[in-house]
């Protein structure tokens, strides 16, 4: 019994970093670990980190409930007419995912200390993301010129729903690429300030990934999934 | 100590001196915490006011009141409310009070204020979050005080009316009149489905987007920091209860306000740019065809409603358990009765919360198979809300009790959780529900378990560390005054509610007047409002106490007036800007150490070094008590 409970704390504090005190005994648990405590500096990439994955958390939360909608009103009424998939759509799918590798090495650049690389390839994704928006605008464009508009019917209505509110995340991801590419390109002379830009970085890679998989899952459903 | 001292360091952001920057913009989650308490105290007066206001028109049917006339010439022609104004008044004392007075105050409020401290943190982890969070909820705030009045009044009406069809306002509402779960399809439908259904709708989908939005940022700083930011020694295992409560309620905000938000956009596309996600074809409305719209489903509003509605009241309630647990267990002077156990219970209650949904659908033609296993989920909440009751009990049992009144507020919220919960067993049942549903049955069971249960939680919370909040004490002959008219007060409004549901007295009707089989509760009815209106007016002592006392109150004799052992009461009172003074204090113990046997005090505080324990001879007998110490 007190075995298990150690190790499931062992495992906990593992998970998340944890590990402050390990060896203390208090409250009748025999090595329950703790908390981080000021061990870590405070700008710690984990924090960074951990943010970026609840947060992402959430916006899972936010599509899964778009997209079990989009099925139950797919099955629930004859009314479903599938859209002609605008074909810069591919060109969309195509740029983001480049821009997943760019982002990638730009990370590892930075973490290798190779700072004008960074740059390099961060603004060579910025312009990537750019690039995306721009091609999933041409194709609202697309379907505005075949008469197709978010009341037309339930596709279209969940076609331009998915790409508005996963485009407004894209725009966040590059809200926070211009921060990187503004506040922390250069170098930073504390420790912890160094830490900090690194840890934004990383987060911001972590997210355009996720950006990255969210519309390939979003692209499959909207024209794949039957 | 001196360990500590090593371990210290500066504070990242310095003590604002504006008077912009330290109150109102502030990133300190102290004086966020304070601004969601007094969010909280405004809008729950709003949601007061509101509900008196529908007992007087049950009571009293066809009264004159004098001040709707003159605020609302409309809605109360003659200051006698029309029945759409009463539907009003149910849809936005709902809103008002779920969203803005138990989603704020139990978790924003406190939640902000005390886990950074409990944990040992300077501050949360992203603080401008953190402010942000509070702002945005305080945006939603205006919204939907601006439906009250794009209803009601008829100028501001005439504003909105002015953008369009989809946003005609002034309908002498104080905002929608479909009730705070906003069903379609009369909720998508715009003012052809009734007065304030138009602009005071969008407002009010608007107003609850942002919230979301508020919460999830919230959410987001609560989970971060409680994984990251814990000192020292300060283990998952040694959190305080309330710390586990906050966290868990993190979790539910993060996974389940995300669903509205998502049901809210599509609803609002509905609306305003002419999508079917929940509109039916062949609708007739008001006597007129709806054209344009096919093939949406209603219940598809409904589940995605009630997956966040659902887990919504234990966002509710959770806190309110864990400021009971760490309150009764300070006062009975004995450890909480199985810690352990009472963590996996809150967990289990907001995990198993969001499997239940369908119980709130059982009059939607579900099938039978599917409302068999929701209403098999829902029971299944009684065994860890039983595991947490028993253990309050056990915690309570041979106590030598201080009854305080942050304490009486505790017991009081035990017996309202198990009074109102215990109901839950008999809705959750199907076959009671067909007979239940939407009678005043419902009514009573939600607002004592997730209503006034959680209030008792807050006011628990408010006379417990008020003193740490402001350096003084509240009055304790007031707060017990207030405790004991407001405990016996909701019973006697709450209790009879059971009796209507069963005499089939439905919710959200205005007037019962002219139905036979309810004339002889009128008796009931007009009791129930005399009870309402005391209690209301009783909550005044609160508000006067709450208010005297920061100025006036008797000062702290010192930084533990309660003899607690957690790490808000070794600091001073108020906390300084950094909590701990750039010194992170290192935790050796768990959090209620009460009575240990051979040690010089009855409590123990987190901080205390082991040595001190070790040499007293403590080392096996220290512990949560329970099954804190079985190695």
């Amino acid at each position: 019994m007190a075995a298990t409970a150690t190790s499931t704390n062992q495992v906990v504090d593992a998970v998340i970093g944890g590990g402050g005190s390990r060896g203390r005994n208090g409250n009748g648990f025999r090595k329950n670990g703790g908390g981080h405590g000021d061990d870590g500096l405070h700008y710690s990439p984990a924090r960074y980190r951990l943010g970026i994955w609840v947060a992402i958390a959430s916006i899972v939360m936010l599509f899964t409930a778009l997209t079990s909608a989009y099925i139950v009103r797919m099955a629930s009424s004859n009314d479903w007419t599938p859209l002609r998939m605008p074909k810069v759509l591919w060109l969309s799918t195509a740029v983001i995912l480049i821009s997943s590798v760019t982002i990638e090495i730009s990370k590892r650049s930075l973490q290798r200390a190779k700072d004008s690389q960074y740059g390099m390839w961060l603004t060579l994704t910025a312009m990537l993301g750019v690039v995306f928006v721009s091609s999933q605008y041409a194709a609202w464009r697309n379907l505005a010129r075949q008469g197709v508009y978010v009341a037309t019917n339930p596709h279209s209505s969940f076609f331009y729903l998915f790409t508005a509110v996963h485009g407004l995340h894209v725009l966040g991801g590059l809200l926070a690429l211009a921060y990187l590419l503004l506040r922390t390109r250069k170098r930073r002379e504390t420790v912890e300030g160094e830490l900090r830009r690194v840890g934004a970085a990383e987060a911001a890679t972590v997210y355009w990934h996720f950006l990255d998989g969210l519309w390939i899952c979003l692209f499959l459903l909207l024209f794949f999934w039957k | 100590m001196a360990e500590a001292a090593t371990h210290g360091e500066v504070h990242r952001h310095p003590a604002p001196t504006s008077f912009i920057r330290k109150y109102i913009f502030s990133i300190d989650h102290k004086i966020i915490g304070i601004q969601y308490i007094l969010l909280a105290l405004t809008s729950v007066i709003i949601g007061m006011i509101m509900s008196v206001l529908m007992r007087i028109n049950l009571s009293w049917p066809g009264s004159h009141i004098k001040i709707l006339e003159t605020l609302f010439p409309q809605g109360a022609p003659g200051g006698v409310m029309t029945a759409e104004f009463y539907l009003s008044l149910v849809t936005m004392h709902g809103t008002m009070m779920v969203f803005f007075v138990l989603t704020t105050a139990p978790q924003g409020g406190f939640g902000n204020y005390f886990l950074p401290i409990q944990i040992g943190a300077d501050d949360m982890a992203f603080p401008v979050l953190n402010m942000l969070s509070f702002w945005v909820t305080f945006v939603g705030f205006l919204v939907l005080c601006l439906a009250i009045f794009a209803e009601g009044n008829a100028t501001v009406g005439g504003w909105f009316s002015a953008l369009g069809p989809a946003w005609a306002g002034g309908s002498g509402t104080v905002g929608p009149i479909g009730g705070w779960t906003g069903y379609p399809p009369l909720s998508a439908l715009g003012k052809v489905a009734g007065p304030g259904q138009g602009v005071g709708l969008n407002l009010w989908i608007i107003s609850i987007a942002i919230f979301c939005v508020g919460s999830l940022l919230g959410a987001l700083n609560f989970i971060t920091t409680l994984l990251n930011m814990r000192t020292r020694g300060m283990s998952l295992m040694r959190m305080p209860l309330t710390c586990w409560a906050w966290f868990t309620t993190a979790i539910l905000a993060l996974l389940s306000f995300p669903v509205l938000l998502g049901g809210g956009i599509l609803l609002l596309l509905d609306r305003l740019a002419g999508t079917s996600f929940f509109i039916p074809g062949g609708l007739y409305v008001s006597g007129a065809a709806v054209p344009q719209h096919t093939g949406g489903s209603p219940l598809l509003w409904q589940h995605l409603f009630w997956f966040f509605g659902h887990p919504e009241v234990y966002i509710a309630i959770l806190p309110g358990m864990g400021a009971t647990s760490h309150i009764l267990s300070t006062f009975a002077r004995k450890p909480i009765f199985g810690y352990r156990a009472m963590v996996f219970a809150i967990f289990a209650i907001g995990m198993l919360g969001f499997f239940v949904w369908g119980h709130h659908m059982f009059m939607s033609g579900m099938s039978p198979y599917s409302a068999v296993a929701f209403s098999i989920l829902t029971l299944s909440i009684g065994v860890p809300s039983a595991i947490k009751t028993f253990n309050w009990l056990g915690t309570l049992w041979g106590a030598k009790i201080r009854f305080t009144t942050p304490m009486l507020f505790a017991i009081g919220f035990v017996s309202l959780f198990v009074a109102g919960g215990i109901t839950g067993l008999v809705l959750g049942q199907t076959s009671l529900d067909f007979f239940f549903h939407d009678t005043y049955f419902v009514t009573a069971h939600f607002h004592l378990v997730m209503g006034v249960a959680s209030i008792f939680g807050m006011f628990a919370a408010t006379y417990f560390w008020f003193p740490k909040m402001f350096g003084r004490m509240m009055h304790e002959g007031l707060g017990k005054f207030h405790f004991w008219i407001t405990f016996i007060g909701v019973y006697a409004i709450f209790i009879p509610f059971h009796a209507m549901g069963m005499l089939g007295m439905p919710r959200r009707y205005s007037n019962f007047g002219e139905y036979e089989f309810l004339k002889n509760s009128h008796g009931l009815v007009l009791f129930v409002t005399v009870a309402a209106i005391i209690t209301v007016l009783v909550q005044i002592v609160f508000y006067f106490n709450f208010i005297w006392s920061i100025f006036k109150g008797k000062k702290v004799a010192n930084d533990n007036p309660w003899e607690a052992t957690t790490l808000e009461w070794t600091i001073p009172s108020p906390p300084p800007h950094d909590n701990f003074a750039g010194i992170m204090p290192t935790v050796y113990h768990g959090p209620y150490e009460f009575s240990v046997p051979g040690a010089p005090n009855d409590y123990i505080m987190q901080t205390e070094p082991e040595g001190a324990a070790v040499s007293a001879g403590l080392e096996e007998t220290s512990g949560n008590g329970g099954n804190g110490h079985k190695h």
